[in-house]
């Protein structure tokens, strides 16, 4: 009864070292990297909320610890930021309902990387202004 | 055996559902969000101007209601969001129950206790 010559058409699974994610999984699991760095950015957040309340030698070593590290670490919190913000607005349309279809959701998602790009470029450059001047 | 002992379906859940929490994870995750769609942008606003300048002025401009009061609304959001999120991650990742469990309560515990710290040390900035 079996019929050799139509073989039966089953999903193949991804090969997982030639495997490259498609955008949307791509930008999907960035939101929840991004979203686990910056609740690590809450340590650092409390610490210089606590530093400041303390005083300045507290203040001191806060900023000697950060120094020069920190601010690449700042820079990258705002570039996290600026990702988990513009996708997250991209979460908050589809969970009204809304662009929900593949092509509405691949446009949204172009657009958040535009969005994420000029508020990261907005942020870092005048971040970089503040420090030099 | 009829159906119903068997597959408990989503429309025999009853009022708040088995976890008596009905979608309140869900919909505090969003309003949260929301919240620091404004919020977000006042801090960072805040954080570049304060790069680099001295604690005195650090001082004075989060002594400042409006700064003061932005700064806590942040924290109290972001820290909630941030309980929020990580135990969805959790939940999806470990599978162990009680290394699953552990972790939650080690995590709320951890951010409450930043969170107390964060909002205790604005406070005291905009009350002294």
């Amino acid at each position: 009864m079996t019929d050799q010559d139509t073989p039966v058409q089953r999903p193949l699974s991804p090969h997982l070292q030639v495997y490259r994610l498609p955008l949307l999984p791509l930008m999907s699991i960035t939101h929840r990297v991004t979203g686990v760095g910056l609740a690590l950015g809450t340590l650092v957040l409390a610490w210089w909320l606590a530093a400041l309340a303390t005083g300045p030698g507290a203040y001191d070593l806060f900023i000697r610890f950060m120094n020069p590290l920190g601010g690449l670490a700042l820079l990258g919190w705002m570039i996290a930021i600026a990702y988990h913000f513009c996708n997250g607005i991209r979460h908050l349309i589809w969970d009204t309902g809304h662009a929900l279809d593949l092509g509405s959701a691949e446009r949204a998602g172009y657009l958040v990387l535009v969005g994420w790009l000029v508020l990261s470029a907005v942020m870092v450059g005048s971040a970089l202004l503040f420090w030099l001047s | 055996m009829s159906e119903s002992q068997t597959a408990p379906s989503l429309k025999t859940a009853r009022g708040l559902g088995s976890a008596k929490e009905g979608t309140d994870h869900w919909w505090m995750q969003r309003l949260s969000a929301v919240a620091m769609m404004l919020l977000a942008p006042l801090m960072i606003f805040l954080v570049i101007t304060l790069i680099g300048e001295p604690y005195e002025a650090v001082v004075a401009k989060l002594s400042s209601p409006l700064w003061g009061g932005v700064t806590l609304l942040f924290v109290c959001a972001s820290f909630y969001h941030a309980h929020l999120g990580l135990q969805v991650v959790i939940e999806d990742y470990i599978g162990g129950h009680a290394a699953r469990l552990t972790l939650i309560i080690l995590i709320r515990g951890a951010l409450i206790i930043l969170g107390l710290i964060a909002v205790l040390s604005v406070l005291r900035l905009m009350l002294t």
